[in-house]
């Protein structure tokens, strides 16, 4: 026993700490860090292809010329990156490896080590993908859905290094999320404070638990599915080459079978962050709860039976086709549902139009946008008109935007003060709002208007096709690029905000929005094991405004008053729990 | 709304102009109502001195039928769209009438070739006509096509008529139209096909029985003096190596 100095008691060192920890703040901050600055790229590579649509042909500055093939490679990485690089790593590993120990009330997740793996196999993954711009051949330009045969033969691609190091990249991207995803699902069921029962877990403890499982659930086949193209591209197999019995097909139904289920597994958290915020903001109870946790848990079922209606016109049986243009209008139910609980929420409530709220205001006014513009595309009819144009492309940014930056941004902003113990600039935070939300919509609604007359996806440059080479089309499409700069503008506000807030935004105590869920208990920032002392749950996450009660909220982990046990929301029996 | 922004030249593309324009009512109506209620509330209830948030759980029947309703009435609009959608995907995808013409699409990374059956209407015959993503067709006759790909996945998308089909190696899709409007409109390939996607334009001719004849008998003569000049070779197989060669060449 002498001179043997136990791990705990020492401070951990700097690799310890930043490089190889196993805490789960340090890791869900390195995954958000890593998919913000993945975000640059994928930014980036907007800006340079939306300058050759508005300029076609003028040497874009920062990159110069775009060819043909680097149109097709910066589309394909972009969509790439903002989906498994950007929104997956930020909303449902950054939140929710920061968020769930938290307010779970434990000191961490179940398995950290698996945990640490996860986030080093995702580091690998961003530098594979990162690595393939740079070889022979350039980056993979096959679109993000990777369809063979043309992901599978460099004959067609012309990127014989570009579409394997895609393939592997994302391949190392789901294991590292099925990894993360254990640990959502089991820590969720087992590390719980005491008094935490299933109604009692926040929504967005809830709405991540049901991605991670949908997640897992639908990755499955594509990884199968990955490993057969993977075949095909470098020994030369023929499991999608109709020449050699193969069938090209076959990975559309892989890929959509994940993809789809996908589309929930970001929205999902998205929608949890924006209930977190609303709550707090609103001072108001969330509006029924548990058909939320229901719903959320019906969209994530039916998610995985309208995949199909993305090959509505791929040659697959017109008669399915019928299915699931059923199956998709279904799904529009749960999901109706959630935002009119959502919108209820905000009735009666005493609203502050802090930051945060903004962010998750947003989120519910233009999400509605994308949710009802995606009818057009789930009804059969009209998707033989709108499938892989630009209304296409307007519709499904209506939802990946504000899922990815709205609903981050409004995490970010929320949960600022307790990741880094210093408040945002507000004021700061305002301008970055107003300048984002208006130049998106002005960014986005053009190309709804382009794709209805007529253009195309993933083309770089219109001058073949008579309809559209119109002066009025270009003027739409110039008009998006330029809302998309000012976008991008704005973005640089965010960055010095986030900067400087960090160093130098004032000091933040633990609870400075005055909010009910556990994650305020701590200090701010949490220390390594969480909590001071580890915490008791007396009642449901969202008891604001709770009548004849000084305070207009009321923490889960403050113990009930003995003066009013009968007040709406002391549902708990006074004892202790064991 | 489409035709405000083109031209309807297929039986086809005034039934989902019909349809889209269905959904952008019903969906409109909702939009605008949920954004109503939404900023309404967020209007009204903002933060005022001296009032509280009030304490509703939305757990009681009698609350939760604030949501509910609308659910229910979600749930009929669905069921009304569901059935116009399905109706006009029946008609466009599924019960085709009896062709009267037949034509042959080939897509290939990155041209057009088109099959046109000749006088004696059938395809696979040597009066056959091959044209390079130029398509031509009368005006008023149904139209029967097969689709096929020769390398990649491929989309046929002709705009004016309304009309979509993605081509598959390996596969023959089917498929049918009627144009109703003699002119030039777009074709587009609207899958990534590789390098030349953006330039695997081609174009569609419809004309009169009349014009369509003097098409027809121009591309006989010339392809007869094309044929003496390369042999055997038929002279659109020509034309799309020569297309390969440029689109490949223009990145
Ligand atoms: C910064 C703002 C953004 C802008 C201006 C933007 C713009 C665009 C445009 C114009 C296209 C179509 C390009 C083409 O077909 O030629 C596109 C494709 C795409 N975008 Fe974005 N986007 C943005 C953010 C995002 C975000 C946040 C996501 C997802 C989380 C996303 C996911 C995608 C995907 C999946 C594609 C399809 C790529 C493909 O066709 O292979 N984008 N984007
Ligand atoms: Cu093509
Ligand atoms: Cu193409």
């Amino acid at each position: 026993m002498t001179g043997h100095a136990p791990d705990a008691t020492r401070a951990p060192g700097f690799v310890r700490t930043y490089l190889w920890s196993t805490d789960h703040k340090t890791i869900g901050l390195q995954y958000m860090l890593t998919g913000m600055a993945m975000a640059l790229i994928g930014a980036f590579a907007a800006y340079v292809f939306r300058m050759q649509a508005a300029f076609p042909g003028a040497s874009v500055p920062l990159f110069g010329r775009v060819a043909a093939a680097d149109y097709n490679y910066l589309v394909t990485m972009h969509g790439t990156i903002m989906i498994f690089w950007v929104a997956m790593p930020v909303l449902l590993a950054g939140f929710g490896n920061y968020l769930i120990p938290l307010m779970l009330g434990c000191d961490d997740m179940v398995f950290p080590r698996v945990n640490r793996l996860s986030y080093q196999i995702f580091f690998l993954s961003s530098v594979v993908l990162v690595a393939s711009f740079f070889v022979p051949g350039g980056a993979f330009g096959g679109a993000w859905t990777a369809y063979p045969p043309l992901s599978a033969n460099s004959a067609y691609s012309m990127t014989p290094f570009g579409s394997t190091l895609w393939l592997l990249a994302v391949a190392l991207e789901f294991v590292a999320f099925l990894l993360g995803g254990i640990n959502f699902i089991t820590t969720t069921m087992n590390s719980r404070a005491p008094g935490m029962k299933m109604f009692d877990i926040p929504i967005i403890v809830w709405t991540i638990m049901i991605a991670a499982v949908l997640f897992m659930g639908s990755v499955g086949p594509l990884v199968a599915g990955a490993v057969m193209l993977l075949f095909d591209q470098v020994v030369g197999t023929g499991f999608y080459d109709p020449a050699r019995g193969g069938d090209p097909v076959l990975w559309q139904h892989l890929f959509w079978f994940f993809g789809h289920p996908e589309v929930y597994v970001l929205l999902l958290p998205a929608m949890g962050i924006v209930a977190e915020v609303m709550v707090v903001f609103a001072r108001k109870k969330l509006f029924a709860y548990r058909t939320i946790v229901y719903s959320a848990v019906a969209t994530g079922i039916i998610s995985f039976f309208v995949w199909a209606h993305h090959q509505f016109v791929a040659g697959i049986d017109p008669r399915m086709a019928s299915l699931f243009s059923v199956t998709t209008l279904i799904i529009s139910i749960p999901v109706a549902e959630m935002f009119f609980a959502y919108i209820a929420t905000l009735y009666g409530g005493s609203i502050r139009f802090s930051t945060p709220m903004l962010w998750a205001l947003a989120f519910v006014a233009e999400f509605l946008i994308g949710g009802v513009t995606g009818i057009f595309l789930g009804s059969a009819g009209s998707d033989i008109y709108f499938h892989d144009t630009y209304f296409v492309v307007a519709h499904f940014h209506y939802t990946f935007f504000p899922i990815a930056f709205l609903a981050a941004f409004a995490g970010i902003t929320f949960w600022f003060p307790k990741m880094f113990g210093r408040m945002m600039n507000e004021t700061w935070g305002k301008v970055h709002f107003w300048g984002t939300i208006i130049a998106f919509n002005i960014c986005f609604i053009p190309l709804f208007i382009t794709g209805t007359a007529g253009d195309h996806r993933r083309i770089f440059d219109y001058s073949m096709f008579a309809e559209l080479a119109t002066p009025e089309m270009q003027s739409l499409r110039i008009l998006a690029t330029r809302a998309l700069l000012v976008t991008l503008a704005f973005q640089v506000v965010f960055v010095v905000n986030f900067v400087y807030s960090l160093f130098r935004g004032t000091v933040a105590e633990a609870n400075p929005w005055k909010a009910n869920t556990l994650e305020w208990l701590a200090p701010s920032p949490p220390p390594h094991g969480n909590f001071v002392t580890m915490p008791v749950v007396y009642r449901g996450p969202y008891e604001y405004s709770v009548p004849n009660r000084d305070e207009d909220y009321w923490p889960q982990h403050e113990p009930d008053e003995p003066a009013d046990p009968d007040a709406p929301g002391a549902r708990r029996p006074l004892q202790q729990p064991a | 709304m489409i035709s405000w922004l083109l031209p309807q030249a297929s039986t086809f593309a005034s039934t989902i102009d019909g349809l889209v324009l269905l959904i952008a009512v019903i969906v409109g109506v909702w939009l605008i109502l949920a954004e109503v209620v939404l900023f309404g509330f967020i209007w009204k209830y903002r933060a005022r001195d001296g009032i509280r948030g009030q304490y509703v759980s939305g757990e009681d029947r009698s609350q939760k039928k604030w949501v509910s309703y609308p659910h229910y009435a979600v749930v009929v609009f669905d069921i009304i769209i569901i059935v116009a959608a399905l109706r006009v995907w029946n008609e466009v995808k599924v019960a085709a009438p009896p062709g009267e013409e037949q034509i042959r699409i080939i897509a290939q990374q990155w041209s057009w070739t088109f099959v046109h059956a000749g006088p004696d209407g059938k395809l696979d015959t040597p009066d056959d006509i091959r044209t390079v993503d130029d398509m031509y067709v009368q005006r008023d006759r149904v139209y029967t096509f097969e689709l096929h790909a020769r390398d990649v996945v491929h989309s046929f998308s002709v705009p004016a008529f309304r009309l979509k089909q993605d081509a598959i190696p390996g596969r023959v899709i089917h498929g049918w139209f009627r144009p109703t409007r003699e002119g030039t409109f777009d074709v587009q390939c609207v899958e990534m096909c590789g390098v030349g996607h953006g330039l695997m334009a081609g174009r569609i001719h419809i004309g009169s029985a009349a014009q369509y004849a003097a098409w027809m008998t121009e591309f006989r003569t010339t392809a007869a003096t094309a044929n003496r000049i390369t042999g055997s070779t038929p002279v659109a197989d020509v034309a799309a190596h020569d297309h390969v060669g440029t689109a490949g060449g223009t990145r």
